[in-house]
């Protein structure tokens, strides 16, 4: 079945699947132009591949949790195009993606557990913390075994696991990652662990777990954090 | 061949809205409002109406449809508001209509969203007119629109911005005022109810920009936060005089002369600019149109000044998704767009962009 998937949780990607198998794939780190970005990198994914829309099974999309904004666009688009194309739509959660990247990036140094961070802006991020059973195997070999959850760097209950990811590169004090220092970046610059979810995995995930099972989440937002807003003086109390 | 059927989205504040227009006509309409949820902070939160946009999103698109009688794969054009607005609400629309675009495979149109409040108006009169002034008054806009369509559609459509607000839109004034009086969010409804039992000359509550020496820098300019000033002071001067400010008929007094000042400015600025310019057709847009008394008293002024108002029907006046269809309608028809798929959401978009 193919399969596109997107993911808008921190950079913006889209990727064209056919079961587990990578057709094609786009990805941009521009965390303000999630908008801009996202329709034509699946316009480009689809030609890419020589895929016509109709021909799609079902569409994957990461849910966060991630900042809002950028995070609604991927889930807006999944919805719509899930509606207009009569196929079911599956909402993953952004950082089980983003483990499964870095488990794919073949890091030995993740066999004993980790923990992926991304930013969740204000000094914060989005963490959760994984148990790896198969290194070997990056889409099934692991489970969650906490959050996932927003915390300050320093509060993220690590266990002292090394931690991957965005949030995990901007607070390196407080969220070390695996000794043997590898450098972490998008795959293009040839970095060994990845910064953010990449959108093959995602995809790549969904059709293992449609498949044989395993967490699949409605296509709506993991927002974590209430929205700001604050009761004005003269209404509180009403 | 019909005309192309366009369908039209919306979300650029509270409202999401979509819509199906062919031609000048509205098949079908649906709207869902998030203003119940902003009621207990007094004002529109950008994040709580953006995550409403993306959760009413799906049921408005197949209410729309329904009440059409037509399916997404009728849809010939897709039409969305690409601003101005609230900036991350304007990203669920914008990104809806894309998907809906790629799935469908047909042209997106990122449109003005304040030119679609002028362009409504031909789901009534089925053309623009060649030339009017619009006044557009809701809770996050007070504009006044020189529009010129020399043809009647959009090939020449020229618009410019005469003059806005230069601090609260008309609709905020009523949500501040109505919040000094003890009156639910949102305001217009509730000041206008209070007001029906009140005297409009109670209390001589200022006009702004309308002194001499603020005509000459602002002719066409609105300005509320002295008036909000005014009333909160002569709130808070009740109170210290030992007054009940919650006394019915003195929030009546209150709400009904505050009111008239608004009423009163916006009739007379709009009135003004026509003048000036020799136009004989005014349209009003926006939620504020829903005040009897702005209304009433505009007709009264444009009459006198041999001025034709026209005003479309209520729900076509509050953002909604017709409007948004019937401007992409429009520049279909006049051969503008499409819009790329890297079309980018404009919070501040200029008036004179009709098309992005
Ligand atoms: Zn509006």
């Amino acid at each position: 079945m193919l399969i596109l998937a997107l993911d808008t949780s921190s950079s913006v990607g889209a990727a064209l699947l056919d079961g587990e198998r990578l057709l094609a794939a786009e990805q941009h780190h521009d965390p303000r132009r999630h908008g801009e970005l996202l329709a034509p990198a699946i316009s480009a994914v689809l030609a890419a591949a020589g895929v016509d829309r109709r021909e799609l099974g079902a569409v994957a999309v990461g849910v966060g949790p991630a900042p809002f904004t950028g995070l609604r666009v991927g889930v807006a688009t999944a919805l719509v195009l899930g509606e207009a194309l009569g196929v079911p739509v599956h909402g993953v959660g952004s950082l089980d993606a983003l483990a499964a990247t870095a488990l794919a990036a073949g890091r030995g140094s993740l066999a004993g557990g980790f923990v992926v961070a991304a930013d969740a802006r204000r000094k914060e991020v989005h963490w959760a913390r994984i148990a790896v059973d198969d290194a070997s195997d990056p889409l099934s070999g692991w489970r969650r075994t906490g959050g996932p959850a927003v915390a300050a760097p320093g509060d993220v209950p690590t266990e002292g696991l090394p931690a991957v990811g965005r949030g995990a590169e901007l607070y390196r004090e407080a969220l070390p990652g695996p000794a043997d220092g590898a450098p972490s970046g998008p795959p293009s610059d040839g970095a060994a662990l990845p910064t953010d979810p990449d959108p093959g995995v995602l995809g790549a995930l969904v059709a293992r777990r449609l498949e044989r099972g395993g967490e699949l989440l409605a296509p709506q937002p993991l927002y974590l954090r209430r929205p700001d807003a604050v009761v004005p003086a003269a209404l509180a109390g009403r | 061949m019909s005309e192309p059927l366009v369908l039209g989205i919306e979300s650029s504040c509270d409202e999401t809205g979509v819509a199906l227009v062919r031609g000048t006509e509205l098949l079908g309409h649906a709207v869902a409002s998030s203003v119940d949820e902003h009621v207990r902070f007094g004002g529109v939160v950008p994040e709580i109406a953006s995550r409403a946009h993306l959760e009413a999103l799906l049921p408005t698109l197949r209410r729309a449809c329904e009440d059409a009688g037509l399916t997404l794969a009728d849809v010939d054009v897709v039409a969305v508001t690409a601003g101005p607005g609230l900036a991350g609400a304007l990203l669920v629309g914008v990104a809806a209509a894309k998907a809906l675009a790629l799935a469908l495979d047909v042209p997106l149109l990122g449109v003005n969203h304040l030119v679609a409040h002028v362009a409504v108006d031909v789901l009534v009169s089925g053309a623009l007119p060649e030339r009017s002034l619009a006044l557009l008054v809701s809770g996050g806009h007070t504009e006044l629109l020189d529009v010129r369509s020399p043809s009647g559609d959009a090939r020449d459509l020229r618009v410019e911005l005469l003059g806005q607000t230069l601090d609260d839109a008309a609709g905020e004034a009523f949500d501040k005022v109505a919040r000094l009086l003890g009156l639910p969010y949102p305001g217009g409804p509730h000041v206008q109810r209070a007001a029906e039992s009140g005297d409009p000359r109670a209390f001589a509550f200022p006009r702004g920009l309308t002194a001499a020496h603020d005509l000459r820098r602002h002719p066409h300019d609105f300005s509320f936060s002295g008036l909000k000033t005014a009333v909160s002071r002569e709130v808070e001067a009740h109170r210290r005089a030992g007054g009940d400010v919650t006394a019915p008929a003195f929030v009546a007094d209150v709400a009904a002369s505050f009111q008239e000042a608004v009423a009163d400015v916006l009739a007379r600025k709009a009135v003004a600019a026509c003048r000036e310019r020799g136009v004989d057709v005014l349209l009003l847009g926006g939620g504020v149109a829903a005040n009897s008394r702005v209304r009433g008293l505009l007709a009264e002024r444009c009459e006198a000044a041999g001025v034709v108002l026209r005003v479309p029907p209520l729900r076509l006046c509050t953002d909604n998704g017709a409007m948004v269809a019937a401007l992409g309608s429009l520049a279909v028809a006049a051969g503008l767009g499409p819009s790329p798929l890297g079309l980018a959401t404009d919070p501040g978009l200029p008036v004179t962009t009709v098309v992005v």
